[in-house]
């Protein structure tokens, strides 16, 4: 379960960075993502899967949140 | 030599591993690579941030060096300890070049060497009594001192000294930040852990001192300059550009940097970043913690700095934005006559870096604006993101190599033959006794500065004495180049 840094791209995407890994990947979706909630599965571009429970109302980003590898 | 093919250069690199043990090769060839720059992740072809070999030449530094000697050791109101045995702080002392002003000894201790020179008895019994007992006397001798930083060496972390409490301590006593490091050498794969401690340390004790505090007055164009460490000049060199635009600089970090400029830190509307590797942490965290965005910048060569300053200006209004379009135009005669004045001494030439940090990618744009061509780059302690964003800078099927061995870059050089190569000391006179022209990066080969446009001056100008140096038609003595080349000797006189 790493801590996970959420932040913006300049390009307006999400970045997905873990500090321990060095690892810092775009994410290509989140399962929801809405007005009211934000989490369940993130898919990153690598292929990679991780999982969190939605939160809601969605966070501000940059912040940093709790995955789980799905 | 003409540039290699991705076949040649690939061929270069299998017959470079040839000698290892199968092991060694298996692992030494993940860290090496044909650049190709269709790639977007860096991890798909090349690995980095790996322990080095056993049995290797490598030139990578360690944690301690990493935070003492780049991160912390450039703050000049503080006195840094090196604390544990003499040598790990006296054998680096002052060699990084971070000037600064302000009276050495007095209110500035930047080029002083601070140890607690540990014997026997102190590894036996422990240290943190004459820890204590030497802040103490810094605080008699050094008054002017703004705080205190321990940076710890291998020693502290094998016998398990409690520095956090001494610190705690000594920081109530002196009422002056006093702040534990755990940078101990052994930690990590080189010096880069140490940059993430040295960050984390000033996350914790120093970002936040001034949460609350009003007081400072702000305005709409403060800016944070992050990861410059001042070499030769390097930040004032950057920061007068940044000035005349219309920004304010708030804070270097760390050349020529104060505590109080840290401590300021999280007041700025924006973070500048020179060196990503280094300071990315920190930046992070202030984004995180105050919405402080940041934004990566490049201060080497014409092309670049006019891209950065643009970059930067773009998270300004229309005034900044004029300003650097201003500042652009008014260094324009000045650089395009250096350009006049080099580029034809220059072009073509080929280029081979190792160095660390930022300067592997920062300063292709710089030689290419002297009409010069990187052939092959690679870093000391890089990580993925590092070659990620090295990729698009290095042309097509150039050679990368991530922590290279003191034998394989020979190799490298003695196939490619480049005409000029970009590293450390420990590279310099190898390379330079094989005849060919070397400059040090790291410490600008006691030269500088070469940020900014009056940089880029220092440095067209450097490359030029290296290259053209008559000393180079001299590697072979003169009874054997007569026999060789007759027409030589005539050419010469
Ligand atoms: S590895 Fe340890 S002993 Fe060597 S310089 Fe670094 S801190 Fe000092």
């Amino acid at each position: 379960m790493p801590n996970v840094m959420i932040r913006r791209k300049e390009s307006g995407e999400l970045l997905f960075y873990v500090a321990k890994k060095d690892m810092e990947e775009t994410i290509a979706t989140v399962e929801r993502d809405s007005e009211s909630e934000w989490g369940g599965e993130v898919e990153l571009t690598d292929g990679s899967r991780w999982y969190i429970d939605p939160i809601s109302p969605p966070p501000s980003f940059p912040t940093t949140l709790r995955f789980k590898k799905a | 030599m003409s540039a290699m093919t991705r076949e040649e250069t690939e061929a270069l690199i299998q017959e470079v591993l040839e000698v290892y043990p199968e092991k060694a090769k298996k692992d030494r060839a993940k860290h090496l690579a044909v650049n190709d720059q269709e790639i977007e992740q860096s991890k798909k072809c090349i690995t980095s941030n790996r322990k080095s070999l056993p049995g290797v030449m490598t030139i990578r530094g360690c944690a301690y060096a990493g935070s003492k000697g780049v991160v912390w050791g450039p703050i000049k109101d503080m006195i840094h300890i090196s604390h544990g045995p003499v040598g790990c702080g006296q054998y680096s002392r002052a060699g990084r070049r971070n000037y600064y002003v302000g009276v050495t000894g007095v209110n500035t201790f930047g080029t002083m060497n601070f140890t607690s020179d540990f014997q026997e008895k102190d590894i036996v019994f422990g240290g943190d009594k004459k820890l204590d007992k030497l802040i103490t006397e810094i605080e008699q001798l050094f008054p002017m001192s703004k705080g205190v930083s321990i940076q710890s060496e291998c020693p502290i972390g094998l016998i398990g000294d409690d520095i956090e409490a001494v610190a705690k301590k000594k920081a109530k006593e002196l009422e002056k930040p006093v702040v534990p490091v755990r940078c101990e050498g052994f930690r990590g794969v080189s010096q880069s852990l140490g940059h993430h401690i040295a960050n984390d340390a000033i996350r914790d004790w120093v970002i936040g001192n001034r949460d609350g505090d009003e007081s400072f007055e702000t305005t709409p164009y403060d800016v944070a300059v992050i990861g410059d460490y001042n070499i030769g000049g390097d930040a004032w060199a950057s920061r007068t550009l940044l000035e005349e635009m219309g920004l304010r600089v708030v804070a270097q970090w760390s050349g020529d940097g104060t505590l109080s400029e840290m401590e300021l830190t999280p007041k700025v509307k924006l973070n500048l970043i020179h060196c990503y590797r280094s300071m990315n942490y920190i930046s992070r965290h202030m984004e995180e913690k105050y919405g402080i965005p940041w934004v990566e910048y490049n201060f080497f060569g014409p092309t670049k700095i006019a891209e950065s300053l643009l970059k930067i200006a773009s998270y300004f209004d229309d005034k900044i934005k004029e300003g650097a379009e201003r500042v652009i135009e008014r260094y324009k005669a000045e650089y395009e006559a250096v350009i006049a004045k080099y580029r034809p001494r220059l072009e073509g030439k080929r280029v081979m870096l190792y160095v660390g940090g930022l300067r592997p990618r920062h300063v292709i744009g710089a030689y290419e604006d002297l009409g010069m061509e990187v052939v092959g780059t690679g870093y000391e302690f890089a990580h993925n993101d590092d070659y990620d964003r090295t990729i698009k800078e290095m042309g097509n099927a150039t050679l990368l190599y991530d922590d290279v061995t003191g034998y394989e870059f020979e190799e490298f050089v003695k196939k490619v033959k480049p005409d000029l190569i970009g590293s450390g000391i420990k590279e310099k006179y190898i390379f330079q006794k094989m005849g060919i022209p070397f400059r040090q990066m790291h410490s600008w080969d006691y030269s500088g500065p070469y940020h900014g446009y009056d940089g880029f001056a220092i440095f067209a100008r450097d490359m030029d004495m290296t290259l053209n140096n008559p000393c180079w038609n001299k590697m072979t003595a003169p009874w054997l180049k007569a026999s060789q080349e007759p027409e030589a000797v005539a050419a010469g006189a």
